[in-house]
C-alpha cells in the first residue's frame, strides 16, 4: 500500500524541481565536466576558425611570398577592395540567381509537388519515387557531379546522344540554367520530406470542408494547405537558401566558367583565395558572405515570428 | 431543400471490407434523420458517401430529383458540419462563415452581410472578429453551423455534432440543434453513436450494424418496439432484459417463471417453440410480494439513477433488471419480484420481433 501512496508525494515535489536550475542533480562542476568535451570541439572547429577568418580578413595574408611569412594588418582595405570589385558583385548577382532559381523556386516547387502528389499514396510507386529523389540527395557530390557532366558533356554526353543533337553543350551554352537544374534535382529530397511530414499535419476534415464548399485544387492549397504549413515553408526556405548560398558543388560541374558565368560566391572565394593565393582578401569576402547569410536568416526568422 | 434517397448503395473499401451492403433509404424533405450504430457499423461511411467524400462502389445517391452518385462533393449542393468543426484557424469568424460563399464567387459585401446575418441569428455577433482558437467549443460549433446555414444548401450533414462538447453543454446543444433544424426546415442527416442523442433529436432514425440498416423508424417506434434483438440491446439507457424461454399455451416459461404472452405476440406463437422474451427495465413493475406473472428472485445490485433506481434481480441463473422509483428501493439480498407490463413486453423469434 505504501507504493500506492507515494505518487501524490512525488507530484508535490514536481513544481519545486521544475524551477531548479540543477535539473539532473549533478552539481555545477560535474555537469560542466560532461559538457566540456563538446564545448572544446565546438571551440576548436567552429569558433576558432570563424574568429581566425575575421582576423585574416584584416591582413594581407597570402599563400606564398613575404606576406605569407609576415602578414601585415591592413585594416578594411580588403573590404574596400571587395565592394569596388565588379567580379565580386557579379558573383553576388550570380549567387542570387542560383539561390532563387534552384532553391526558392526549384527545390521548393519540385519538393512540394512530389509531396502533394504522393500524400495519399502508398505502395511501390510512392516508395520508388521517394527512393529515387532521396538517392539524388544522399549520393556524394563528386559522384553526382560526374554523372551530370557525363549527361551534359559536349563530347558524346548522354543527353546529346538521346536527343540526336550533335554539338549540344548545355554546360557551355546555358551554364547557369544547367547548375540551377542540377541543384534542383540534387536538393529536392529535403523539401519533399519536409513537406511530406507537414502535409500529414493538415487536418483531413479541413480539406474535405473546402471540397464540400466546391473549392478547386488550387483553392484548397491556398485556403487550407498553405496557411497550415506556413511555418514549415519558411523553415524550409531558410535552410535551403543558406545551404544553396554556400554550396560549392557547381564548381565541380563548370569550374565557375565559362567565362565566370557560374562563379557564385563560394566559387569566387575559392578562386581568389586558393587559385589567386590572396588568402586575406578571400577571408574578407567570406566575412561578407557570412554577413549576407545573417541578413537572410534574420529576414526569415522575422517572418516566422510574425503571426500574420 | 430536398429529399435524399439511397438506392442499393454499396461501399467496399480496398482490401474487401464491406462498409455498406446494398442500403436502401429514403429521407423525406425537411426531416431530421439520425444514423445510429456502434463504431464500425458504417454510419460515418454512409454520411460521407452522401457527401461525396467517399465514392460509392455501387448503387445511387439521389438528392432532390438529381442523381449525384458521380458528382463531386462541391457540386452536390449539400453542407456538412464535421466532428472537429473544421474551422480554418487563420480566418476570423466572418471569413469562416462566408468561406463557401467566397468559393461560389459571391461579392465581398454580399457575403459579409450574409455572414453577419447568420452569425447574429446564432448569437455570434460579438465574436465575428475572433479567430477559432479564441472561441470555446460551443461557440466553435455555432460557427460551423453558421457556415453551413450561410450556404443555403439543399441538405445538411452532421458528423457526430455533439461529441466534442462537454456533457453539460451537450444537453443544451441538443435542444438548440433540434430547435434550429425545425426552424430552418432543411433536410438534415446526422451521425451519432449515442442512442440517447438519436432518440432525443431525430424525427426518424436508422439503427445500423455491420453495413446493414437493422431498423428504421421514429424514436418512439424504435424504443418501444425494437425490430430485432440487436436494436433491443442497443437502444435505451438501460439495456433491455432479453430472456430465453419456451412457449407453453398462453404463457411463456422464462427463467423458471411463468409470464403471460405479451399482447403484441398473441396468437402468433406455437406451443413448445423457443423464443426470447424482451422487456425494458422501465416497463417492469417491482414489488416485494409475488404478483401474477412476475419474475421472482433475489436482489443482487441496486444502482442509483437519480430519480429512480435500477434493481438487478437474480432469477434462477439469469439477471433481470427493473427500474424502481425513488423511495421504493429494496435492500440487497431481499426477495424481489418484477412484473413485466403485458402491453410493452415483446417476443423475439430467431432474433426478429414477433408481431402482426
Amino acid at each position: 500500500m505504501a507504493q500506492a501512496i507515494s505518487p501524490p508525494e512525488a507530484l508535490e515535489d514536481a513544481p519545486a524541481r521544475r524551477y531548479s536550475s540543477d535539473a539532473a542533480g549533478l552539481g555545477r562542476l560535474r555537469a560542466g565536466a560532461f559538457v566540456a568535451p563538446a564545448l572544446a570541439l565546438i571551440a576548436v572547429f567552429l569558433v576558432f576558425p570563424a574568429l581566425w577568418v575575421l582576423y585574416l580578413g584584416l591582413t594581407n595574408y597570402r599563400l606564398t611570398g613575404v606576406a605569407a611569412a609576415e602578414p601585415q594588418l591592413v585594416g578594411l582595405d580588403n573590404f574596400v577592395k571587395a565592394v569596388s570589385d565588379p567580379a565580386f558583385w557579379n558573383s553576388t548577382w550570380l549567387t542570387v540567381q542560383f539561390v532563387l532559381g534552384s532553391a526558392v523556386i526549384g527545390q521548393v516547387v519540385l519538393g512540394f509537388t512530389i509531396a502533394w502528389l504522393m500524400r495519399d499514396r502508398t505502395g511501390p510507386l510512392k516508395r520508388t519515387v521517394e527512393g529515387l529523389v532521396i538517392l539524388a540527395w544522399i549520393l556524394p557530390s563528386a559522384v553526382v557531379s560526374f554523372l551530370w557532366v557525363a549527361l551534359l558533356d559536349r563530347d558524346g554526353g548522354t543527353l546529346q546522344a538521346l536527343l540526336h543533337v550533335p554539338g549540344l553543350a548545355p554546360l557551355l551554352d546555358h551554364p547557369m540554367l544547367s547548375i540551377v537544374i542540377f541543384n534542383t534535382w540534387r536538393g529536392a529530397a529535403f523539401s519533399m520530406m519536409l513537406y511530406g511530414a507537414a502535409l500529414g499535419n493538415v487536418p483531413p476534415s479541413h480539406l474535405e470542408s473546402a471540397r464540400l464548399a466546391g473549392a478547386s485544387g488550387w483553392q484548397q492549397l491556398r485556403d487550407v494547405v498553405f496557411p497550415h504549413i506556413r511555418g514549415h515553408i519558411l523553415t524550409n526556405l531558410l535552410l535551403i537558401s543558406l545551404w544553396t548560398f554556400n554550396d560549392f558543388t557547381p564548381f565541380m560541374l563548370t569550374a565557375g566558367g565559362p567565362d565566370g558565368q557560374t562563379e557564385v560566391l563560394a566559387v569566387h572565394v575559392y578562386k581568389v583565395a586558393l587559385q589567386g593565393s590572396e588568402l586575406g582578401y578571400g577571408a574578407a569576402v567570406s566575412t561578407v558572405i557570412l554577413l549576407i547569410n545573417l541578413v537572410v536568416a534574420v529576414f526569415y526568422l522575422r517572418l516566422l515570428r510574425s503571426k500574420k | 431543400m430536398a429529399a435524399i434517397e439511397l438506392r442499393a448503395l454499396t461501399k467496399v473499401y480496398p482490401g474487401g471490407v464491406k462498409a455498406l451492403d446494398s442500403l436502401d433509404l429514403a429521407i423525406p424533405d425537411g426531416e431530421f434523420f439520425a444514423l445510429l450504430g456502434p463504431s464500425g457499423c458504417g454510419k460515418t461511411t454512409l454520411l460521407r458517401t452522401i457527401a461525396g467524400l467517399e465514392t460509392a462502389t455501387g448503387g445511387a445517391v439521389v438528392i432532390g430529383d438529381r442523381d449525384v452518385t458521380g458528382v463531386q462533393p462541391g457540386g452536390r449542393d449539400i453542407a456538412m458540419v464535421f466532428q472537429d468543426y473544421a474551422l480554418f484557424p487563420h480566418m476570423d469568424v466572418t471569413d469562416n462563415i462566408a468561406y463557401p460563399l467566397r468559393i461560389k464567387k459571391v461579392g465581398k459585401a454580399a457575403r459579409q452581410r450574409k455572414a453577419e446575418e447568420v452569425g447574429a441569428r446564432l448569437g455570434l455577433d460579438q465574436l465575428m472578429d475572433r479567430r477559432p482558437g479564441q472561441l470555446s467549443g460551443g461557440q466553435q460549433q455555432r460557427v460551423a453551423l453558421a457556415r453551413v446555414m450561410a450556404t443555403q444548401a439543399q441538405a445538411f450533414l452532421f458528423d457526430e455534432p455533439l461529441s466534442n462538447l462537454d456533457a453539460r453543454l451537450r444537453l443544451e446543444a441538443r435542444t438548440f440543434l433540434k430547435k434550429l433544424q425545425r426552424e430552418l426546415g432543411v433536410t438534415t442527416v446526422f451521425v451519432t453513436h449515442d442512442q440517447a442523442e438519436a432518440l432525443a433529436m431525430a424525427d426518424r432514425m436508422a439503427v445500423m450494424e455491420a453495413g446493414h440498416i437493422r431498423q428504421i423508424g421514429t424514436p418512439a417506434e424504435v424504443f418501444q418496439r425494437p425490430a430485432n434483438t440487436f436494436v433491443a440491446g442497443f437502444i435505451g439507457s438501460t439495456p433491455m432484459n432479453l430472456l430465453e424461454g419456451t412457449v407453453g399455451g398462453d404463457t411463456l416459461e422464462v427463467a423458471g417463471c411463468k409470464v403471460p404472452v405479451p399482447a403484441s405476440a398473441e396468437g402468433l406463437l406455437t406451443d413448445g417453440e423457443r423464443i426470447v422474451y424482451g422487456v425494458r427495465p422501465e416497463y417492469n413493475t417491482y414489488s416485494a410480494e409475488p404478483a401474477d406473472g412476475s419474475l421472482g428472485g433475489k436482489v443482487v445490485i441496486v444502482e442509483n439513477l437519480g430519480a429512480s433506481h435500477l434493481v438487478t434481480l437474480e432469477v434462477g441463473d439469469v439477471l433481470v433488471q427493473a427500474v424502481v422509483p425513488e423511495g421504493g428501493e429494496p435492500s440487497i439480498g431481499a426477495d424481489g419480484f418484477a412484473t413485466p407490463r403485458r402491453d410493452r413486453a415483446l417476443v423475439y423469434r430467431d432474433g426478429e420481433l414477433v408481431s402482426a
